[in-house]
């Protein structure tokens, strides 16, 4: 669909050495995190607003897909090419164009890693937030198109929460403005929440004003070990009840437990079902109430033991630990179907219930880990796909799965988006209209269809 | 000797590495690590994308076109993405595995042939020597003479002029008996030289002697080692790192070593990599080499260094942490050998333990990139300011000074051997 003609436009638009049709380039741009692959006919760098603007008008007037990219990490598929097109990489817009300490903004390009960016300011005592796990390699321009989440989301908010507003290319090319750098600002629509979490589908973010926050001066972490995991999610909801909103409160269920027992240096004694991994921050005198605090309340719900880390040290051992969940999963099966439902904060206990009913139900293991303290579950259900018969095991535990996180009142997806790998799945939480209602305005502001086509709404594409 | 007979294990095959490749779940923590990533931001030349790649070879999904050759030569073989890896895939020898698979179906390239044979043959590296010697103003970079640097440090190890690696006139290996002994109940050592020791720097084998010597170590230096096979291996030349590695075994194996040391990082790799890979016995043999930085320690230099008189003054020092070693864990060493000379004040500096940039024959095929990264390097050696950069291994050496004439910094590059012997002489001197 491509011809030479049009690959020679791309050339004319970001320069020879930023346009590809070699194979061995765009295999290298099939994938994301979700591991599913689909190969676009070129992949092209783009470097300014006006470069990416002159692409979609191009392909606007050739019709070709283009799916934008920025480290193309995400869990739900949302820039992989599925319709062939183009590849549009952004990772190389990557500067942070200003600090301003006294307003607390900052102003980055898309391509800007999450973690440089959070180095960057609090190395003037500010502070960005957002803490996706992946945050060491994704840039802020994927963060905002999927509204990304983290550990610190208990206390601090989403990536929502810290957007001002955005330089935006529209599906047809034209470069507009949303929202600006002021706290306050209500002129016309929210464009700017519109935009984020829109899975790259309304439009190609160029450049990102950001909110930050005073850094907090001290942090403390905490390892709670439980004998079961209804204690343990019974614990988050006193917590909450508690009236402490702590940093992070992150849970792991015993095959969670199971699997890092390894990959760790710390102790787990063998009666522990649960942990909790609860951290607080702020001034360093009110830490340790909030600490003691905490502890008393979660005392009463089968506390094996509970360590408060002395240092950074220990704390990061800790921390070591959670994150070793997630690539240590293979052990128990090849193939990870990996959700991150959503149920509200008191609803934990009972969700955790229904994951153990449903992996006894359909007979496959499922883990799980996560954000308890904003319900947000990481559900891993574990198979091995070669074997004959598990796949349709998956797909039935994962609809049993939505099913009752939305009886529950939760949501699908908390902080991955819906990509390709829940579409099918969208019309279980939004009805009829709600879905006609984002169609139409995906439609009225991309006509010809071009922008990220297949995401979100169905696998056909069509609007 | 019966090892002649001996059938040695070959390379494996880039589908050995079948499991391994699956391993790759694409999360994308190698781009947060890949120093050539880290400049390019592209896909192809990270982990990932490089696995994949090998994957789709594997599939028949893509053909050994020039694009995926480029593509594959782009790695330095640091081993960085391995080692943050979450699912601990040997991203180094999917690529080292793809390499020799290129160089099976569409030969070797030109570079790859010319330094193959060249380290594989005596005669011609013998000739080269004599090019070497000849030519060595076309060979190797002139470094600009620093009139105003005057180093203080009185040894003969650190020979100020001697700032770029030329071909030595006699070879260190030429110049030592094939054992040394030592001390009776003191174990047996074989010095696995390297080439680079051996051909370039030999001094830095003297100071490795020194130490030994110190601890009263019975020293093997047999002629017949060669190569470690690091360059062929990089360059995807499977059948010469088979020649190499049986060349070695033959030279090792006869010796009933206790250990064998190397002073150079990636000679110790190499050499435990390949041996590892023959079979039982290579593994075995393999299981004895051991970097000198950690032997020393092990073997308690500590006390020895703990009775040299203290210093008049103080030279300060930084360390960079080479690839092959740092991957191993040996980190921690070679800065205890440095902070225990009196006459050195150790700096640690950002980001030591990046890659410097060199990575066998990339830089060779890619200079360009190979210089913007280390000219990082350099960036974090000047902000130290000390006088010297101190490393373990001669190629780092090789390319720190090259980056630092570049950058046009004052500092000079040595081994941590050097230092060392240089104290043991002042020591003995009294000067």
């Amino acid at each position: 669909m491509l011809d030479k003609r049009i690959i020679k436009c791309f050339e004319n638009i970001v320069g020879r050495g930023n346009v590809s049709t070699e194979k061995a380039d765009l295999v290298c741009y099939s994938f994301d995190a979700t591991q599913q692959r689909c190969l676009a006919e070129a992949v092209v760098h783009a470097h300014s607003a006006e470069e990416v603007s002159r692409i979609l008008r191009l392909a606007n007037e050739e019709k070709f897909p283009v799916y934008p990219r920025g480290a193309g990490s995400g869990f739900s598929g949302g820039s992989i090419p599925t319709q062939g097109g183009i590849a549009l990489v952004l990772q190389g817009m990557d500067k942070i164009l200003r600090i301003d300490e006294e307003n607390m903004v900052a102003e980055v390009e898309p391509g800007v890693v999450t973690e440089k960016f959070q180095e960057a300011v609090e190395e003037k005592g500010l502070f960005y937030p957002p803490d996706p796990a992946s945050l060491k390699f994704s840039t802020l321009g994927g963060n905002v198109a999927e509204c990304a989440g983290g550990p610190r989301c208990v206390k601090y908010g989403v990536t929502r929460d810290y957007i001002l507003g955005l330089e935006v290319v529209t599906p047809t090319g034209d470069i507009i403005r949303t929202g600006g750098q002021t706290m306050k600002g209500v002129v016309g629509y929210d464009l700017t929440r519109l935009m984020v979490g829109s899975e790259g589908t309304l439009g190609v973010i160029t450049r990102i004003i950001i909110k930050l926050i005073p850094l907090p001066p001290a942090k403390k972490t905490m390892l709670i070990i439980f004998d079961s995991i209804r204690g343990a999610s019974r614990a988050v909801s006193q917590i909450i009840l508690g009236k402490i909103i702590p940093t992070t409160l992150e849970f792991m269920d015993s095959t969670s437990i199971d699997v890092v027992r390894n990959a760790t240096d710390l102790v787990i004694p063998d009666e522990a079902k649960a942990i909790l991994v609860v951290e607080v921050d702020g001034e360093e005198e009110l830490l340790e109430i909030q600490a003691r605090k905490i502890l008393d309340i979660v005392a009463p719900f089968g506390v094996v033991e509970a360590r408060v880390a002395r240092d950074k040290a220990e704390a990061e051992d800790i921390w070591k630990l959670r994150r070793s969940i997630s690539p240590s999963l293979r052990q128990v099966n090849p193939n990870k179907f990996n959700e991150d439902i959503c149920v509200p904060r008191s609803k934990i206990p009972d969700m955790i219930l229904e994951l153990e009913r449903i992996s006894k139900d359909v007979g496959v293991p499922i883990i799980n880990f996560g954000h308890a303290g904003d319900g947000n579950i990481h559900v891993n259900v574990m198979v091995d796909c070669s074997v004959p018969g598990e796949e349709e095991k998956v797909d039935r535990a994962l609809e049993e799965i939505f099913k009752a996180t939305l009886a529950l009142g939760g949501t699908l997806s908390g902080e991955h988006g819906i990509g390709i790998t829940k579409a099918p799945f969208l019309g279980m939480e939004l009805n009829d209209p709600t879905i006609m209602y984002m169609r139409t305005i995906k439609k009225a502001l991309d006509p010809n269809n071009i922008l990220n086509p297949g995401k979100i709404f169905s696998a056909s594409g069509q609007v | 000797m019966i090892s002649n007979m001996k059938k040695l294990k070959k390379q494996p095959e880039l589908r050995d590495y079948a499991d391994d490749i699956k391993q790759c779940v694409k999360c994308g923590t190698c781009h947060a690590y890949c120093p050539i990533f880290d400049q390019e931001k592209r896909e192809p030349l990270v982990a990932r994308g490089k696995v994949t790649l090998a994957q789709a070879l594997l599939n028949g999904e893509v053909d050994i076109d020039e694009r995926f050759m480029e593509n594959l030569s782009k790695c330095l073989l640091c081993g960085t993405c391995c080692d943050k890896c979450p699912n601990l895939v040997p991203v180094d020898e999917i690529v080292m595995a793809s390499r020799r698979e290129i160089a099976k179906r569409k030969g070797l390239t030109l570079f790859g042939t010319g330094l193959s044979t060249t380290l594989k043959s005596p005669a011609l590296m013998k000739l080269m020597l004599w090019l070497g010697k000849t030519f060595s103003w076309l060979v190797f970079r002139k470094v600009p003479e620093k009139s105003g640097l005057r180093l203080r440090f009185p040894a003969p190890y650190i020979k100020r002029d001697r700032t770029i690696p030329k071909i030595a006139s006699k070879s260190f290996r030429e110049q030592y008996p094939e054992f040394i002994s030592g001390e009776k109940d003191k174990p047996q050592v074989v010095f696995f030289t390297g080439c680079m020791v051996n051909f370039m720097y030999p001094h830095i084998g003297d100071a490795a002697i020194r130490a030994l010597k110190l601890l009263g170590m019975n020293i093997h230096i047999p002629k017949e080692q060669g190569c470690c096979g690091v360059p062929a291996l990089s360059s995807g030349d499977g059948a010469t790192v088979d020649e190499l590695t049986r060349r070695n075994f033959n030279a090792l194996s006869g010796l009933e070593a206790d250990y064998i040391v190397t002073v150079c990082a990636s000679c110790n790799a190499g050499l435990r990599g390949n041996l590892e890979k023959t079979g039982e016995e290579g593994k075995a043999l393999a299981a004895k080499v051991i970097d000198i930085h950690r032997f020393l320690v092990d073997q308690g230099i500590g006390e020895k260094l703990a009775d040299l008189p203290p210093a008049e003054a103080r030279i300060r020092v930084t360390y960079h942490d080479p690839c092959h070693l740092r991957n191993q864990g040996i980190t921690r060493e070679p800065r205890a050998i440095l902070q225990a000379l009196p006459g050195v004040e150790f700096v640690e500096m950002k980001n030591a333990d990046q890659c410097c940039g060199l990575g066998g024959t990339f830089s060779v095929y890619h200079y360009d990139m190979s210089r913007k990264i280390g000219a990082k390097k350099a960036a974090e050696i000047a902000k130290t300011t000390t006088r010297l950069v101190a490393t373990a291994c001669p190629g780092c050496m090789m390319q720190i000074l090259d980056s630092i004439n570049h950058a046009g910094l004052n500092q000079q590059v040595c081994h941590v051997l050097e230092l060392l012997a240089s104290e043991l002489e002042k020591a003995r001197t009294g000067k």
